[in-house]
């Protein structure tokens, strides 16, 4: 179940998300925006959706969808 | 729970990587939509970092005079009592340049919300030591470390304001999801008692500045936790009752 909603262009590669993320349910795409940065992903199946890549990110890049 | 950023408040901002204006433009985005005000907010920012808001947000904004959103948002206040008039401004605005008109609108207990970013530096000008800059603390004007027999000591504002009549006075900081929540709920305190006309609120955050700081997002949260809040403590200073 998708419980996350990320817009991948809005980030800016601070990784607020994943130092903060506590089941550890973010990492690197290994992928490249257009402003230049490698941008995050989320682990649906262990993301718990607490919301604290929401609370962190800077930039927007998170919806809560459950 | 479900959530989404607020409308009013802009994902494209050009804000450094991992700045926390993000942070806390969402916040004054979520507490205006819970108070139902996000159309009777005017917002008075400084010409610092914060200034670049006015593209950010949807709100009625005023760029004031270098360190004197205070004065102009009093003003703003007076004219339009049925909006809330919100001072936004950095350290070094609220304590350095216009430490005067900080001062004095605590002691007038103006009618006004002052909302301090504190990254201990001047940021938009390149990273120069601020009132709040910390002993040690290598700046661009204090290249082996703030020293007290050269810049003083830093600036604390709950020992400035801690004994004045105003309504209210916090400092929180966004180093963590729960530092963020309890924040978020100083803010929303002082923008009902601001609400309500009950005088003078200011709230104080602690934000990093990773560019000026040279250290990682990352890191920069662990220094505001681990050097920071230690010589400036978080919580809540002054919290006056009712309608003086
Ligand atoms: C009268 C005047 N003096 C100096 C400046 C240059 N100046 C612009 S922003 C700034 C530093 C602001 O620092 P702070 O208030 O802490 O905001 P930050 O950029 O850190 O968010 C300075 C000195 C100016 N614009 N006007
Ligand atoms: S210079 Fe510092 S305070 Fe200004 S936008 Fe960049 S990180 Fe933020
Ligand atoms: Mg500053």
């Amino acid at each position: 179940m998708q419980k996350i909603m990320t817009e991948i262009e809005r980030c800016k590669g601070c990784y607020l998300c994943m130092a903060n993320c506590p089941k550890e349910a973010i990492h690197l795409s290994g992928k490249v925006n257009h402003k230049g940065y490698e941008y995050i992903e989320v682990d649906q199946e262990k993301c718990i959706a607490c919301g604290s890549c929401y609370q962190m990110c800077p930039d927007f890049v998170f919806s809560i969808l459950v | 729970m479900k959530c989404s950023v607020p409308a009013s408040v802009k994902y494209d901002h050009t804000f450094c990587q991992g700045c926390a204006q993000g942070i806390v433009n969402r916040l004054i985005g979520e507490i205006m939509e819970e108070l139902g005000t996000t159309e009777k907010l005017i917002v008075t920012t400084d010409v610092a970092c914060g200034a670049m808001n006015v593209d950010f947000w949807d709100f009625d904004t005023i760029v004031g005079a270098h360190g004197r959103p205070i004065p102009t948002a009093t003003g703003v206040r007076k004219v339009r009592k049925d909006c809330l008039s919100l001072a936004h401004l950095g350290d070094g605005a609220a304590y350095n340049i216009g430490m005067a008109e900080t001062m004095h609108a605590a002691i007038r207990d103006d009618d006004v919300m002052a909302l301090v970013l504190n990254n201990c530096v001047f940021a938009m000008t390149g990273g120069q030591t601020s009132a709040t800059t910390m002993l040690g603390q290598r700046t661009t004007t204090s290249v082996k470390g703030r020293k007290k027999s050269v810049e003083g000591s830093p600036f604390h504002v709950e020992k400035a304001l801690g004994d004045m009549d105003i309504a209210y006075l916090a400092r929180g900081s966004v180093d963590s999801v729960a530092a963020i929540r309890k924040t978020k709920k100083y803010l929303k305190k002082a923008f009902e008692k601001h609400k309500n006309h009950e005088g003078f609120c200011l709230v104080e955050i602690l934000t990093p500045c990773p560019t000026n700081w040279g250290l990682s997002p990352v890191d920069s949260m662990k220094r505001i936790r681990e050097q920071v809040i230690p010589e400036f403590p978080v919580g809540e200073f002054i919290d006056r009752g009712g309608n003086e």
